[in-house]
């Protein structure tokens, strides 16, 4: 049993200075050499006198797998690569709706058409008279690649990095290894070779199959070089050798002269244009390839999955996906000048501050790894992440709404200079109607009746204030806005789902989704076999504790109706089964635009692209005949009113139908801070970077009022614990002076 | 002692073994060599053909135990199993499914893992066993009632709410460390200062409790107490006697974790940014690379049978007494 401390170890005098003083000089000692010794915040995690210099700081959270422009195909990858390589067109950085202007290219592709008889047609003829397609790209001169080893070149101009057997090699570790590098200059021929190794099978191109449908020869070229390929394995005994795909030819891939190409593609395929700013169709000297797969370098990791080679103005020099990804400027850069033009707002916004002036205009990028929100967020308050995006859990310290709706920032990010970007995504969230459902699914009046009921019960406003903290703007169509063939306002209406009351879209009461439903034969969501209520299912990948609160708000939704909503969580692998297999009933998916074009919307619902019949991107098996017809109508127009009439058609189909609920268009809402200028959100292209400026003088300044360290409380801490330690010492000493137990 | 050893070692490989055949069994439980190129390949326009060749190319084109179209002994080495699991005991880890060389990713990621598990090990280590010397030398008293209480409470207490009122009080309101992140050679001490913190208060509890535990038993033993009646002072008797062979028990608890340092704390080093090798074996799992998780499985499982054989050895130079058959 404790026993009263006073009664068992009697206390008796010490002084007390002469336990605490020395312990407080001490402290005192440390910190004040310890808070002498350096001018950087102790809490700063980048090293000493970085934040003054022209360097932009930020966060990923995802590792990226694959910087093989044949390969590459998510957002966090081309966040790096697309500084470093340069198809031949981009978006311009300020226009809008987006637009593609020449990137390395000396102007706009040319486009002709050609006919079965090989006779060229005019743009306007009708796409079924076109045979083929031309495009012809002419390349600038003088572009010059980064400095790399694989194009260093001996005095005689022999590769001086080339043949390397494993003993070479033996000793490397990554490319800096490499003591020499050379240059060359960008060709034709290059972009050339790159579509070869898009066909190329052992590269895994996601855009392999669908290239193999447009580009001519490209399916030929697959099956030449996989054959090829498997003979030179044989020969080698090498488990990957290097084949020379210059040596195989590709009928649809011609080069014209040393800085001209053409490309040809089967009949009529308007949105190649937009591919042509993607990595895909980006240059690869054929001497980087065979550098990489010398003996000894792939199992080090020193291969184009982690070394982009590229014209960009950046290189990435350090890549360590576990801690920090670094691109640094590429002194071989070709100079690039700050666009001049702009929509008007860019002006007053000092988007065009910088007009003219050669870019880039930072030195380096460093993106640190940061898997949790918290540190992230905390971070970029800090100062030391220029940007940031909002997370929930931080949406209200950042943000408020006024009584009109519109964002604003909260006091707390206005006094430290933080700006807020917002932008409607080119992506749109839908609920989806699996068609071949034998309740849901089909062109029956009861089941279309159905699915309309729901469309209208499915509360999409309310979803965004409870779940996106307001960053959405509720679908009326499946195109976003930005799209050729959205409208806006009255026009842009979903009739079957809302109304147009007093200058705004209004969404029609659940009194008419309920009389839908009695007319489809389910008064009151009851089940007529049944008597019951109707029993829907709800297939989804979203299993965790986060997904319990969205998962019980669908439930709710179809209990506005009678309707029973079992929600059939699995992993997300089960769930693509299901889809494959055609097994769910009702699903949540999204699509993020590879391009701002409304095929790359309509074709999520094209009958010839169903999930379960051809493996295809409609995953909900939708197939209705004039809709797949007026596609391929739609698809080949240029932007005009006959096409928008057309796509007025589809969306009207669409909304009769219902196979979707077209759900909403995510609202991006990004900040960043006063030092980070030209930071105007683009949702279609990636290699924004070069546009950036920071002001490091302005941004160390910042940290440093920022991040000022506290010490009383460690003082107070360390005080207490002295002081603690007293009686216990007192105690010590009296029981070690006490007589025998 | 030699026969002893090579027993053992030898016991490992149906363990080695084992745990692999089970690794193999629950990760295609959940997963299919499909759900794997999916996960790889990307979610937009991946087509059957792609997914077959990645299969192909990776090595997962074969049944996964038994392959029913092979004859004698290609049956059973005819499949993913075999495959993938022969090299390992060479140590041969291969590729990662995403292509990346495992074992140079094992030796980049193990030392930022040991950076932040082995002062964190030894402060916490000499932490624990004073307070806990503490505690037995005002055993009985309200000094170590509510020393006790304050361990048990800080044992209730859930890791995560430390790694996140660190980050917050002595990152964010205190500014006195960085929040999160890395660098290397001497410019990450002050990225280990905070995790080092962390790991230590949390461990406080759980360390203090055990160690007094192990000290009162010591402290009511008749050595002590004829040390006493000899006149030893209580500090040398709680030092020479009770710590001596309290200790025991206290390093081969250390020498069975030493190994397993090498493998990381996972949330630690998810929250404070640190490239360990905890982290990476939680990406595996997420991004279904099989290959990662098998071989981190079975190197944890080797690393855990290496640290048990000094574990038993060591108790024959701690107590003499002690004899391995």
């Amino acid at each position: 049993m404790a026993r009263n401390l006073t009664q068992r170890f009697p206390a008796f005098k010490v002084s007390r200075s002469r336990v605490v003083r020395p312990g407080w000089a001490l402290a005192l000692v440390v910190l004040t050499v310890l808070s002498g010794c350096t001018d950087q915040a102790w809490n700063d995690p980048y090293r000493a006198g970085e934040s003054a210099k022209s360097v932009f700081y930020s966060s990923f959270s995802e590792r990226p797998k694959h910087f093989d422009p044949a390969r590459s195909y998510s957002a966090n990858e081309w966040a790096f690569i697309s500084q470093v390589y340069e198809p031949p067109l981009q978006y311009h950085f300020l226009q809008r709706p987006y637009s593609l202007v020449p990137l390395t290219a000396a102007d706009m592709p040319q486009i002709r058409f050609y006919a079965h008889d090989g006779t060229e047609l005019d743009d306007q003829a009708p796409a079924a008279d076109v045979a083929y397609t031309d495009y012809i790209l002419r390349i600038q001169p003088g572009i010059r690649y980064q400095p790399h080893p694989a194009l260093a070149v001996n005095a005689d101009g022999s590769p001086v990095y080339w043949p390397l057997d494993v003993e070479q090699t033996r000793s490397v570790n990554t490319l800096a290894d490499f003591p020499l590098t050379g240059t060359r200059e960008l060709v034709a021929a290059d972009y050339i070779y790159q579509i070869k190794r898009l066909a190329f099978s052992p590269n895994h191109s996601p855009v392999a199959g669908l290239m193999g449908g447009h580009i001519r020869g490209f399916e030929d070229f697959a099956t030449e070089s996989s054959a090829a390929y498997e003979q030179l394995r044989a020969k080698t005994g090498e488990a990957k050798p290097w084949l020379d795909l210059r040596t195989i030819d590709m009928a649809g891939v011609e080069e014209i002269d040393r800085y001209t190409y053409r490309i040809r593609i089967e009949k009529k395929y308007p949105q190649f244009v937009y591919w042509l700013a993607m990595n895909f169709f980006a240059p690869m000297p054929w001497e980087a390839e065979r550098f990489y797969q010398q003996p000894g370098l792939d199992e080090k990791n020193v291969n184009l999955h982690w070394y982009p080679i590229g014209t960009g103005p950046f290189m990435l020099t350090e890549n360590n996906p576990n801690l920090r990804m670094v691109l640094v400027r590429n002194p071989n850069f070709h100079g690039e000048r700050y666009p001049g033009e702009g929509p008007p707002e860019a002006r007053e916004e000092g988007l065009l501050d910088d007009a003219g002036r050669p870019m880039p205009f930072i030195d380096r990028a460093v993106y640190s790894l940061e898997n949790e929100a918290i540190p992230r967020w905390n971070k970029f308050l800090q100062g030391y992440y220029d940007n940031s995006g909002i997370g929930s859990d931080s949406f209200d310290q950042a943000v408020q709404f006024g009584s009109g709706g519109e964002a604003s920032l909260t006091e707390s990010m206005i006094e430290k200079g933080v700006r807020l970007s917002t932008a409607v995504e080119t992506s749109v969230f839908y609920t989806g109607f699996n068609m071949l459902d034998p309740v849901v699914g089909g062109g029956s009046e009861r089941a279309r009746l159905l699915r309309q009921a729901i469309a209208i019960a499915m509360d999409f406003e309310e979803f965004i204030s409870i779940f996106q903290n307001g960053r959405g703007e509720v679908a009326q169509s499946p195109l976003p806005p930005g799209i050729f063939g959205y409208r806006d306002g009255e026009q842009g209406v979903n009739p079957v789902t809302h109304e147009w009351l007093n200058g705004v879209a209004r969404r029609r009461g659940i009194e008419q989704a309920r009389r839908l439903l009695e007319k489809a034969g389910y008064t009151g969501g009851r089940d007529p076999q049944t008597g019951g209520p109707l029993i829907l299912y709800y297939d989804t990948p979203a299993a965790g504790p986060d997904s319990k609160a969205t998962l019980q708000w669908y439930r709710k939704q179809l209990a506005k109706l009678g309707i029973e909503l079992v929600i059939r969580a699995t992993d997300y692998n089960r769930f693509q089964d299901k889809m494959l297999t055609g097994t769910a009933q009702i699903f949540s998916w999204g699509w993020n635009a590879d391009y701002p074009d409304p095929e790359n919307f309509f074709f999520l619902l094209y009958g010839p692209n169903a999930k379960v019949e051809f493996k295809g991107e409609n995953a909900a098996n939708f197939s209705n005949a004039e809709f797949d017809k007026l596609f391929v109508r739609m698809k080949d127009l240029p932007n005009g009113a006959e096409r928008q009439a057309v796509i007025d058609r589809m969306v009207g189909i669409l909304r009769e139908e219902s196979p979707w609920l077209f759900g909403f268009f995510p609202k991006a809402f990004s900040l960043h801070h006063a030092w980070y200028k030209n930071a105007k959100p683009h949702l279609m292209a990636n290699n924004t970077l070069k546009y950036k400026r920071v002001e490091g003088p302005m941004r160390a300044a910042a940290q440093k009022a920022w991040n000022q360290p506290v010490l009383w409380p460690v003082g107070l801490v360390l005080g207490l614990l002295f002081v603690s330690l007293i009686p216990a010492i007192r105690d010590f000493r009296a029981r070690e002076r006490s007589r025998a137990l | 002692m030699t026969a002893y050893i090579i027993r053992r070692l030898l016991y490992a490989l149906p363990i080695l073994i084992g745990v692999n055949a089970l690794t193999f069994v629950l990760f295609f439980v959940v997963n299919s060599p499909d759900d794997m190129a999916r996960m790889h390949l990307g979610s937009k326009r991946v087509t059957d053909e792609a997914i077959q060749s990645w299969k192909q190319d990776h090595g997962y084109d074969r049944p996964l135990l038994v392959n029913t179209a092979q004859q004698g002994a290609a049956v059973f080495t005819d499949t993913i199993l075999f495959e993938k699991s022969i090299r390992l005991f060479l140590f041969d880890f291969g590729q990662s499914d995403s292509g990346r060389d495992i074992s140079h990713d094992i030796s980049q990621r193990m030392w930022p893992s040991l950076a932040i598990a082995v002062p964190t090990l030894l402060i916490g280590l000499a932490v624990n066993i004073t307070f806990a010397l503490l505690l037995a030398f005002f055993r009985a008293t309200y000094l170590d009632f509510w020393g006790v209480v304050l361990c048990v409470a800080m044992m209730s207490i859930s890791g995560l709410f430390y790694i996140i009122g660190g980050q917050f009080l002595v990152g964010k309101v205190l500014n006195l460390v960085p929040i999160s992140g890395y660098d290397t050679g001497v410019h990450a001490w002050k990225f280990i200062v905070l995790p080092m913190i962390v790991g230590v208060v949390g461990g406080v509890g759980a360390g203090t409790r055990w160690y007094r535990t192990l000290f009162l038993e010591e402290v009511h033993r008749d050595y002590v107490r004829s040390a006493r009646a000899k006149g030893v002072s209580e500090h040398l008797v709680l030092f020479r006697h009770v710590l001596r062979n309290a200790l025991i028990p206290i390093l081969t608890g250390v020498v069975v974790v030493l190994p397993l340092l090498f493998i990381g704390s996972l949330l630690t080093e998810s929250f404070f940014g640190i490239p360990g090798l905890g982290s990476y074996t939680i990406d595996a799992i997420n991004s279904q690379d099989f290959a990662i998780v098998r071989a981190m499985v079975f190197l944890g499982a080797v690393l855990y049978i290496l640290g048990l054989l000094p574990t038993d050895i060591s108790y024959t130079i701690a107590d003499p007494r002690v004899r391995l058959d």
